[in-house]
């Protein structure tokens, strides 16, 4: 995993990534005033007096927000201080009113936590490794200019002004854009478990400040840049990516690395200059002085701890040594809150209808969803939460299968059905006549029919070609529509070939 | 008979309740009184409307027989620093000019639940960032007072709340409400013969109260007498969920527990409060008020505030430091004044927007936070005077083991001449040294009148006492007020 390098004219180079993650707290309200947070409201109509920052207004911590990042952090293991503190942050820009932003500096929310991750969390033999997470801490949002509505004004949209985020700051303990990449998709996965942040990277709600270095193996580390606001895990990767080799022809060619915000072009692929350290604001951090420290009491705490859900790792885990999922399937399962909770839907009410436990009935249940049904899903172009299907329905599904009703192919062919018209499976397999057949004279009536016109093949089979019984199988299945038994498909063909 | 504006707050709201005259009167009278006080500046904006509105209630609630609201019909001056919801609200200062604010602030938001009427906005040092009115940037409030020497010269009324106290001195309102940072309150009331508390950090919201210094900025009351402090800071106080600083805590009936009987009170003199080179006249003053009240039954005993003298210094860091901060908002954008010069961007709009909006002490004190802020200058000024805040307040801890309450002078000298010291900043600022400490330490503090000095000029003691217990301070207040009979008031020349 750490064996990635960069091959320079000068030898190997060693890639040192940090991220800082900024999610948006999934709460109704700001951080800090009333105001709503629902994304895609037309302009400046979530903006409350606070957030406009008109004379004499005072911010409210939202104790939502705050208990959001509070089990972020327990989630992540991390500690939490139950003693923190809001400061200002200074500069001035058209898209923050107050002329500061709230955020914590000198003593944040949460402090050192871990996250584990595995570059192929698919391979169980994937090698495991921990990143450092150095901080959260809770800041306001700004709000958002506009450059495209008049040929030579700016506009301002305040509806994000005030909305709360979490910044989630890791250690420099990355080494390759794979292991960022897998970092930041973990650390979505967990947000979403605990459902603190939608991670919804497109409309913004999580974005990434890069920060990359790079050094020969070994080394001190070098100087850093730091590519702001990146949007996605792929352009994470990317940026790291073309940022590193820059470096790297930077320092071959002689020169330094120059501490600087950069930003990333995704139609380029590449990273260009912002602003130098020289040029960097003064933030003048302070205290608050309209806010109190933040004194968080044990039975608040104990609150946030028993509305943590079961996290990814604890669940694949329990779906490999309790349920006896192969790694591969407890993987995929788990990588989703989403997912998981379809499936554990689709099991409870699978063990349910065939009166089994969950572990007798996860294996098949698992490799239906993974293979089937996401399959299906792949190709309308739909994620398990849109599923047409639900576990309920699945869970009938399976349910014929396994009471022998239906054939595992006649399934495929009711999923389909059920896809497109959202009829429960019982129903498709009476309205078609899909019921699986065990009426021996029927099948074998058709076997005749079918030994009948291939003689040939009949001579041929007790010639010794005993490789030819699948196809008489095969015949047999055609001729009775899919609907017989395989079994006494398979006994009688035996009796009559003799 | 006695005229209607000579009443203050208890005898108007009694007389009304009691039926010898009409809210409608007392609000007629006192806007006239108001509307022939031009000269002395101390309304940016009068609200006869508002007042009247207020007697009409109260005089309609009395016909129908209903209970009056504590301070029904009785009409006050809002210094300007308090958002009105559709009155004109500057601050002082010209970057707001024009600013409508579409709320209420909290604090008057409860006087007028509590059926007070507003006769105007009342001048002040802008952003309350002064201590003789003079940086207002509407012209300065002249003080209703002149020296007896015969000589013309125009006083001030003290700052920054110089409009309340030229307002209640001159008899052109009952009672107004003020704002205390550093002694805003304290020190206009000593220099114009009224009285004025500024409550226990937190007790009065800053929710629509615009901000100077978020940590020490606090409303209070200023009238005629310690029983007009008392009622209505009453109302004034009280929790308030919009401002997280707000204390949650119950209001006592301050009133009713009024008592000038100071027997088993222990009153401490600072003895770092006695500096070099204080004019006899306040020294003597000082005494007085410690005879009188050994007289109300006090016992006085000599404490220590060791970190006094590092008051003044921490304090014009932090303040400076949170204005920096506070005022950043004023950017021309949302409201008040914007100066757009042709062709201007961004940075330069917001340059030209605070040049000619801040006046020259707002600017000094936006430069000055903004400087001891700065990254390489902020342990060495703004951690260093937190520490010293830190300090200040366990020195007062530590005296109120020895005793109760503290008695010192407010000011260390009478109403100075307007001019007399707008040249020199640290002059200005030496005027706080008394009121400061107990701003850093959060502590309920008033001032009294205690007597003249010989120029006939208006002196005040002041009290301080524990975080909460603002009834000590105002019967403290009450026992010295009693003994000093201070009677005298400024002859209308305007």
């Amino acid at each position: 995993m750490s064996s990635y390098r960069i091959q320079g004219a000068t030898g190997e180079w060693e890639v040192v990534i940090g991220l800082e993650v900024h999610a948006q707290v999934t709460s109704k309200a700001k951080l800090f005033s009333g105001a709503s947070t629902a994304f895609g409201a037309e302009p400046n109509t979530q903006v409350s007096l606070v957030d406009a920052a008109m004379p004499g207004m005072l911010p409210v911590p939202n104790r939502e927000c705050i208990r959001q990042a509070v089990r972020t952090g327990m989630a992540l293991n991390a500690v939490i201080n139950k003693w923190s503190r809001f400061d200002r942050k200074n500069y001035f820009y058209a898209d923050l009113p107050q002329g500061y932003q709230i955020s914590q500096l000198y003593h944040p929310l949460v402090g050192e936590g871990v996250i584990e991750v595995s570059l192929d969390e698919k391979d169980p033999e994937a090698e495991i490794k921990q990143i450092g997470v150095e901080r959260i801490h809770v800041e306001q949002d700004a709000g958002k200019l506009m450059h495209d509505q008049h040929p030579t004004r700016s506009y301002v949209d305040l509806n994000r002004s005030g909305v709360a985020l979490m910044e989630i700051v890791s250690r420099p303990d990355m080494r390759s854009p794979a292991e960022a990449g897998a970092y930041l998709t973990k650390l979505r996965s967990i947000l979403r478990y605990v459902g603190s942040c939608d991670g919804n990277m497109d409309q913004g709600s999580m974005r990434a400040d890069v920060n990359v270095s790079v050094r020969k193996p070994g080394e001190e580390l070098g100087t850093r840049t730091e590519t702001k606001n990146v949007n996605s895990v792929r352009f994470v990767m990317a940026a790291i990516e073309h940022e590193a080799m820059r470096q790297v022809d930077v320092l071959e060619s002689g020169s330094k690395i120059v501490q600087e915000t950069r930003l990333f072009d995704p139609d380029k692929g590449e990273t260009r200059s912002m602003r130098s350290k020289e040029e960097a604001h003064d933030y003048r951090y302070f205290p608050d002085p309209d806010l109190l420290p933040l004194v968080l009491d044990d039975a608040f705490l104990d609150e946030c701890r028993a509305t943590l859900p079961e996290l990814p790792d604890a669940k694949r885990r329990r779906y490999e040594t309790d349920l006896g999922l192969p790694a591969y399937n407890a993987a995929v399962l788990t990588a989703e809150a989403e997912t998981a909770r379809w499936f554990e839907a689709l099991l409870a009410e699978s063990a349910r209808i065939q009166k089994k436990g969950e572990a007798e009935v996860a294996k098949a249940a698992s490799n239906w969803l993974i293979s089937e049904l996401f399959g299906a899903l792949n190709r309308l172009g739909k994620d398990i939460e849109h599923s047409p299907v639900s576990p309920e329905q699945g869970a009938e599904l399976l349910g014929l299968v396994a009471d022998g009703t239906i054939s595992g192919s006649i399934a495929k062919q009711v999923l389909e059905i059920m896809l497109e018209t959202g009829d429960a499976p019982g129903k498709i397999v009476e309205d078609k006549g899909l019921k699986q057949t065990s009426d021996t004279g029927a099948i074998e009536a058709e076997i005749a029919k079918v030994l009948e016109a291939n003689q040939d093949k009949v001579a041929e089979y007790r010639g010794g070609k005993d490789k030819l019984f699948g196809f008489f199988v095969g015949q047999t299945m055609k001729a009775m529509q899919g609907k017989a038994n395989p079994q006494v498909v398979n006994e009688l063909l035996k009796k009559a070939l003799g | 008979m006695t005229e209607l504006t000579d009443l203050g707050v208890r005898a108007l709201r009694d007389g009304i309740r009691g039926g010898e005259f009409s809210a409608r009167e007392v609000a007629d009278a006192y806007t006239d009184q108001v509307s022939r006080a031009k000269e002395l500046n101390a309304f940016l904006v009068e609200t006869p409307d508002h007042a009247l509105a207020a007697a009409k209630a109260a005089d309609d609630a009395r016909a129908k027989g209903d209970t009056l609201a504590p301070l029904a019909g009785v009409p006050l001056g809002i210094k300007d620093l308090f958002c009105t919801k559709g009155v004109e609200a500057t601050a002082g200062s010209h970057i707001l000019e024009g600013f409508k604010p579409p709320y209420e602030s909290s604090v008057s938001q409860r006087l007028w639940d509590a059926g007070a009427g507003m006769l105007g906005k009342l001048n002040m040092d802008q952003f309350a960032m002064g201590s003789s009115n003079e940086t207002s940037a509407f012209g300065n409030v002249k003080s209703p007072w002149r020296r007896s020497d015969g000589g013309n010269a125009v006083l001030t009324p003290g700052g920054s709340s110089g409009g309340s106290s030229a307002a209640v001195a001159a008899r052109l309102c009952p009672a107004a409400t003020g704002t205390d940072t550093g002694g805003s309150i304290r020190q206009p009331a000593s220099f114009t013969g009224i009285s004025g508390i500024k409550p226990t950090y937190g007790r009065c919201s800053r929710w629509g109260v615009i901000a100077f210094a978020s940590s020490l900025d606090q409303a209070g009351a200023m009238a005629r007498d310690v029983t007009d402090c008392a009622i209505l800071l009453e109302q004034m106080a009280g929790f308030d969920p919009k401002d997280a600083t707000s204390l949650d805590a119950p209001v006592p009936n301050w009133e009713a527990g009024l008592s000038s009987d100071l027997k088993g009170k222990r009153i401490g003199v600072p003895k770092e409060y006695r500096m070099d080179g204080m004019p006899a006249e306040i020294e003597a003053l000082w005494q007085q008020g410690i005879d009188w009240v050994k007289d109300a039954g006090a016992e006085v005993l000599e404490v220590s505030l060791p970190h006094t003298k590092y008051a003044l210094p921490a304090y014009y860091i932090i303040a400076p430091a949170e204005a920096s901060s506070n005022l950043a908002r004023y950017d021309g954008v949302r409201y008040g004044q914007r100066d757009l010069p042709d062709g201007a961007n961004l940075q330069e709009m917001y340059a030209a927007t605070r040049d000619h909006g801040f006046g020259d002490e707002v600017k000094r004190r936006v430069i000055i936070g903004t400087y001891v802020l700065s990254a390489g200058f902020y342990d060495a000024y703004y951690t260093q005077a937190q520490k010293v805040r830190t300090l200040i307040a366990r020195d007062f801890d530590m005296a109120w083991q020895d005793c109760d309450l503290l008695l010192t002078p407010t000011a260390p000298s009478a109403a100075f001449g307007l001019g007399e010291k707008s040249d020199d900043p640290i002059a200005m600022y030496l005027n706080d040294v008394f009121t400061v400490p107990s701003s850093l330490a959060g502590l309920p503090a008033m001032s009294v009148p205690g007597g003249l000095d010989k120029q006939g000029l208006p002196l005040g003691l002041q009290v301080i006492g524990k975080a909460m217990d603002e009834q000590g301070v105002l019967n403290a207040g009450l026992a010295l007020e009693e003994r000093a009979g201070f009677r005298a008031r400024p002859e209308a020349w305007w």
